[in-house]
């Protein structure tokens, strides 16, 4: 055992401990994950203000190759494409916010709901989430946005439907778990209403595999949502969407630095997230963590 | 009105049935006991004898699909089939639980102060912030928790478990009940800290006129804290009454068996004591006395017929063959 579990005596210090205990190379992946993804968020708040181009207009000729003036080149139009990706940033984040917020809220509710009360709310509820995930993710989120018609609103309303049933699953779970511990007994025989004892007692019990998920899955969502717009029933031009880019850079395939600026981004902020979701899930998970 | 030596509960003729495929199965049945105010009644049994159940019934905290009948009464009021509302409006406030395991009844993700505040407060929702965060400090005192104020704001994991039962202690008695049932309050916790349970116990008792259900295996534990004392076995009650004259002169073979096994520190014998067989199950329960086919007195009528209560003055039993004086082990020089 190393001096840091011996100085973890504190309740602040334990989590700090708990990582910086496994702070050898196998972390390694974990910062990088977490210094990415904090860039990532830096850039998308700060990019108007020292942005060199807009990224909409022109900024140069044609189809340039990457060159110390347009370090990613030109696009069909003239536009900056390291401009453009860094900006594709605030959309990706934002719509993998938006549908991660929303599908863990909806679906964490319904998952809660339905393992605490049981009976046929619960069969009712989680057939009709069995339902939504019979589909394969990227077919469902196509009809639905194609129905819904273009733009990025109804992207994320797409990708929600397609994502609220995982965390209803896991949430329900979660709660069958956590209902049988005497705590919950204790608070019954309290005389707490089931409601308190349902968002007092059990459910903030029950948020670390949620939360590794979530991580897990902005990924995802990026990418679902770039692989929607590059199929145009996303994000429209001129929006400087990655999957929108893509497709952009589809059409003039000679030019593949149009195409790579938006692929690199999508490659690393997914893996970052992954990366941060393994880490996450070593840090909550007992059993999935190496011995020391 | 009810005087001060009235029972506080009164269980008569509790039944308790749990449906299946094949028939019902009848997990309690003819059950009684009472608690006056201020007294300890010691609820004993093995496992799976109904201790836990009954007492469950009794907070109307069994699954719906277990079917409940007899009288549960509290101070004259009938519990059974009470609705929900009302029902939880005596739990926490009048009557009050502890649970074995302390590691477990308390909430991992709350601070123990807004544990306690809370079970105030369900009760009291009037109280301001300070008056709860008093009254927990309060109630930490009076179980013994040194420097409360600064415990108040801790978590459960930062508490030993005797700490922690304590705790469990300090939230049932925050609304001042009128009952407190304890299952199996100590069987978690090594034997000095029982001791300083059994000890706060006991003051509640004599401070607050608290009665008090304990429901234990543990016969020394009852022997220091209880008036009164029912023996369940397999669902029925063996032999219950005074505790004085149920130890020093047990009726029920059953009740002599369970004395004759706890080891005394001056017994000569190397062997430990043990009643022979095991309980019978739920899906096959004997005919006639429930005890009969490990009894070393059974006569052929125990196969047969139910046997009656006897009552001996301070304590009852139910064996055809309570009267006679049988060769049984325990009683009088056990303890």
């Amino acid at each position: 055992m190393s001096a840091h579990t011996i100085l973890a005596i504190g309740p602040g210090r334990r989590l700090y401990s708990r990582f910086a205990n496994r702070l050898s190379w196998r972390s390694a992946p974990v910062i990088l994950g977490a210094v990415i993804i904090l860039g990532a968020i830096i850039i998308a708040i700060s990019i108007p203000w020292w942005s060199p181009y807009d990224p909409i207009a022109l900024a140069g000729r044609r189809l340039q190759p990457p060159s110390w003036g347009h370090w990613c080149g030109t696009d069909a139009l003239g536009r900056d494409v390291l401009v453009r990706t860094l900006y594709g940033t605030r959309y990706s984040l934002t719509i993998a916010a938006l549908v991660l917020a929303a599908g863990v809220s909806i679906g964490s509710l319904v998952g809660a709901v339905a393992g605490f009360i049981g009976g046929l709310l619960d069969s009712t509820l989680m057939r009709l989430a069995d339902i939504t995930l019979s589909f394969p993710p990227i077919l469902l989120a196509m009809a639905i946005a194609a129905s819904l018609g273009p733009g990025l609103v109804h992207t994320a309303i797409a990708l929600i439907i397609v994502w609220w049933p995982i965390y209803a699953r896991l949430m329900r779970a979660q709660v069958l778990n956590v209902k049988g511990l005497d705590h919950v007994d204790a608070a019954v025989v309290a005389g707490a209403l089931p409601s308190r004892i349902l968002f007092k007692h059990i459910v903030p019990l029950c948020w670390s595999p949620i939360l590794v998920n979530m991580t897990m899955d902005v990924g995802q969502v990026i990418l679902l949502a770039s692989g929607l717009s590059f199929i145009g029933l996303g994000a429209q031009p001129p929006t400087p969407e990655w999957g929108q880019m893509i497709a952009e850079g589809a059409s003039s395939f000679y030019s593949w630095w149009i195409a790579m600026g938006p692929g690199l981004a999508i490659f690393l902020v997914s893996l970052s997230f992954n990366f941060l979701g393994d880490g996450l899930r070593d840090l909550f998970d007992p059993r999935s963590r190496a011995s020391t | 009105m009810t005087d001060a030596r009235s029972n506080i509960l009164d269980v008569r003729g509790l039944r308790i049935a749990i449906p299946g495929r094949d028939g019902e199965r009848v997990a309690v049945s003819n059950v009684d006991f009472e608690v006056a105010r201020g007294e300890v009644l010691g609820l004993v049994g093995e496992s799976g004898s109904g201790k836990s159940l009954s007492m469950l019934a009794v907070m109307g905290l069994l699954p719906r699909n277990m079917q409940v009948t007899g009288s549960v009464r509290f101070d004259g009021q009938e519990l059974l089939g009470l609705p929900a509302r009302q029902m939880r409006s005596i739990r926490g406030g009048r009557i009050a639980m502890v649970f074995q395991d302390p590691m477990t009844a308390l909430n991992p993700v709350m601070t123990v102060g807004a544990q306690i505040a809370e079970a105030i407060r369900l009760h009291n929702p009037s109280l301001s912030r300070r008056a709860l965060r008093a009254r927990a400090v309060g109630l930490l005192e009076l179980v013994s928790i040194p420097m409360p104020e600064q415990r108040f704001d801790q978590y459960p994991h930062e508490f030993s478990g005797g700490m922690r039962q304590r705790v469990v202690i300090a939230i049932a008695v925050a609304n001042d009940p009128e009952l407190l049932i304890a299952d199996e309050p100590t069987t978690a916790l090594d034997v000095t800290i029982q001791a300083q349970i059994v000890e706060i116990f006991d003051r509640l008792r004599r401070e607050k006129g608290l009665a008090i259900v304990l429901i234990t295996h543990d016969l020394g534990l009852v022997a220091g804290l209880a008036d009164r004392i029912t023996i369940l076995y397999s669902g029925r009650v063996a032999e219950r009454g005074a505790i004085e004259a149920v130890f020093r002169r047990p009726r029920h073979p059953y009740t002599a068996g369970l004395l004759a096994a706890v080891p005394s520190i001056d017994s000569t014998s190397e062997r430990l004591h043990a009643i022979d067989g095991t309980p019978p199950s739920l899906a096959a329960r004997p005919s006639g006395c429930q005890f009969h086919p490990r009894c070393a007195f059974a006569l052929p009528v125990c196969a047969e017929r139910d046997p009656d209560f006897q009552w001996f003055g301070q304590s009852m039993a139910a064996c055809h063959r309570a009267a006679e004086a049988l060769p049984m082990a325990g009683g009088d020089d056990g303890r």
